[in-house]
């Protein structure tokens, strides 16, 4: 076949160039450029080559925060995964009542995040919030601006709250697609409710659970708002997770250089997991899971 | 064994999802189900199987009653049309599972998966999984699956209708032998006669909700008992005219008429519904005594070898099924023949009174 050869396509793809020079590779490429550059102020630069890199490589602050941060999003997927698709399962699946949960279930996920924050700051604060007083009350000692641990269980508690709809959204979803005529066959083969769940419905679903996964890895590894709205990264440096530590590297402290390369390095990282995900979902899906 | 269902009925909502059915299946006969969609072949089916229990009537199993057991405690296998298989599982788990439910020794299940596979043709697939197959290799999958329970009951519900043409044919010959070998009572739902003809046996026609007739498939296709199962067992669907018969004279519709001869000869004078199959009617006159009719050509569909031809008369819509390929003009008028010796006369309220006299010599 003769390829017809026209140089004039190429003007077709520019306004997507441009948008896309604009909201992405520009902004990258000025962090780039900090991020192998120093300043003493004056606008004035300085080449410093991949030294900020090694200095972040090789400070605990940064490798601590990680560690945080890994725990922090390992905690919650290992919650609201498994929590979705129990909730999933347990919703009614057509009617008044279905459309009910699935109305009720969304509304955490409207909320804008700085709110949900805000929410939970003062529900958690022993003196006017709910929770807090009433945990006070009963004589647990529960105080999340002074205590680690009741700080990490608040903006865990507040991640499942907020999060764990979508989970059991998208695990419906996929619980709905199954025809009917898979569970009668398994009625017919006098299968248990555990070989239901593990040999139809969890397969049938794995779809959108890796889907599900991936969005709450995402989304959890970058999480700022809501944390620092809570406890602001503490107490002490107890909750300050990466895009915290970013920011207050970057604004609080105005280390541009050091801020620069800890962003690029954040971003290969978000970029390097969510590409595992992506091909062990491809290769799952081959696999017909 | 036989699969007996007396006086069975099924109400969902206030609505009949099946009337009161008696029914008797016997040992190793393969039984069609054949009706439009939503006649309720599903619902007898899961009716048979005990997915559902009935509102009224009973289902006895080898004389024993089972109405109301639940299906895992019945000897049922079943086929949809779906390929419904376990996803997560290879070729061989998914033939073997059903007999690890019900705590087959290992060495038996290994011999039976095998042999069901060489049966199915699966022997190279066993280890894959069953979205790494074609559509029909899914479906044979499902079809080993149920076989492989030695169930006496085996249900297949439109297993073919979501293969194409071609894996359709090759399974349709596959069944009726794997059948044979199995000796248990086959109950297979389909919309297409052509299909119930093919598979032979019995065949029951449904229409909505109600089984018109059970009976050998032939039979069946040469006698239906009313204008309904005849209806349902012709592909294109039986084409119906008005007529009246004074003394030893039948009238078509306007004007034409033919002497009453056999069958008919005995009917009473009155109004009667005349049927006739699409590959019936004819554009030559080929019987000294056919009756012509002038119609109004609306539609041509050529098959290669045959024509549909759509033709209006009076108001009534007939098919005709013409063999070669005619270059006919749409909107044109078209006079067409009919053998009496074609025609099965329906009393009014549809009951047959006369089958046609072809049928009758067959």
């Amino acid at each position: 076949m003769e390829k017809t050869v026209n140089q004039k396509a190429w003007f077709l793809v520019l306004p997507v160039l441009i948008l896309v020079a604009f909201s992405a590779v520009i902004p990258l490429m000025t962090v780039v450029n900090y991020s192998v550059q120093d300043t003493f102020g004056n606008n004035q630069f300085f080449w410093a080559g991949l030294e900020w890199f090694e200095e972040m490589l090789s400070d605990e602050r940064m490798w601590n925060a990680l560690q945080r941060q890994l725990m922090f999003s390992a905690i919650i997927l290992a919650i609201e995964i498994p929590l979705g698709i129990y909730v999933a399962l347990h919703m009614p699946k057509s009617g008044f009542w279905s459309s009910f949960c699935l109305v009720v279930m969304s509304l955490p996920l409207l909320i804008p995040w700085n709110v949900v924050g805000t929410i939970w700051q003062i529900f958690g604060r022993v003196d006017i919030g709910l929770l807090g007083y009433t945990l006070d009350a009963l004589g647990i000692d529960y105080n999340y601006t002074q205590d680690v641990f009741a700080a990490w269980v608040t903006i865990i508690v507040m991640d499942v709250w907020h999060w764990t709809s979508l989970v059991a959204l998208l695990a419906f979803a996929g619980l709905k697609s199954i025809p009917d005529a898979y569970y009668q066959a398994a009625k017919i083969d006098q299968a248990s409710r555990w070989k239901v769940f593990r040999f139809i419905e969890l397969p049938k679903m794995m779809g959108v659970l890796m889907i599900a996964i991936l969005l709450r890895f995402m989304d959890s590894f970058m999480i700022y708002t809501e944390p620092f709205v809570v406890t602001g990264g503490g107490p002490g440096n107890a909750t300050t997770l990466l895009s915290i530590d970013l920011v207050k590297m970057a604004l609080g402290q105005f280390d541009l250089g050091p801020a620069a390369a800890f962003s690029l390095m954040y971003f290969l990282v978000i970029l390097l997991i969510s590409w595992v995900f992506y091909t062990v979902m491809v290769n799952l899906d081959k696999k017909g899971m | 064994m036989t699969l007996e269902l007396k006086a069975v009925s099924k109400v969902v909502d206030g609505q009949v999802h099946i009337h009161p059915t008696d029914l008797v299946l016997e040992k190793g006969t393969m039984n069609v189900l054949l009706g439009p969609t939503s006649s309720g072949k599903t619902s007898l089916m899961r009716l048979m199987a005990g997915l559902d229990v009935p509102n009224a009537g009973q289902v006895f199993w080898q004389g024993q009653d089972v109405t109301g057991m639940r299906v895992q405690d019945r000897k049922v296998a079943m086929v949809y049309q779906q390929f419904i298989n376990y996803p997560s599982m290879t070729v061989y788990d998914n033939i073997a599972s059903p007999m690890k439910l019900m705590g087959v020794s290992a060495q038996e299940i290994d011999a039976r998966v095998r042999e069901t596979a060489e049966l199915m043709q699966l022997t190279p697939m066993l280890d894959r999984k069953p979205l790494e197959l074609s559509g029909g290799q899914q479906q044979r999958c499902a079809l080993a699956r149920a076989l492989v329970k030695n169930a006496g009951l085996v249900l297949l519900d439109e297993p073919l209708a979501n293969l194409d043409y071609k894996l359709r044919e090759e399974l349709r010959v596959e069944i009726p032998k794997i059948f044979e070998k199995s000796g248990s009572i086959f109950v297979y739902a389909t919309t297409e006669p052509e299909e119930a003809l093919l598979l032979g046996g019995n065949v029951a026609t449904l229409h909505d909700g109600c089984v018109t007739q059970f009976g050998p498939t032939p039979e069946v296709y040469r006698q239906p008992v009313d204008a309904t199962t005849a209806r349902v067992f012709s592909d294109p669907p039986m084409n119906f005219l008005p007529i009246s018969k004074t003394g030893t004279k039948i009238m078509f519709g306007k004007g034409q008429s033919a002497p009453a001869t056999g069958a008919l000869a005995a009917l009473p004078d009155g109004r009667y519904t005349a049927g006739f199959r699409p590959n019936h009617v004819e554009i030559g006159k080929h019987a000294a005594d056919a009756v012509e009719f002038t119609t109004t050509l609306t539609v041509t569909e050529l098959t290669g070898s045959e024509t549909f031809v759509h033709l209006d008369h009076e108001g009534e819509r007939w098919v005709g099924l013409i063999h070669g390929v005619h270059d006919l003009a749409i909107g044109e008028a078209l006079k067409v023949y009919l053998d009496p010796r074609h025609v099965y006369i329906f009393a009014e309220d549809g009951a047959l009174v006369a089958p046609a006299s072809y049928a009758l010599a067959a």
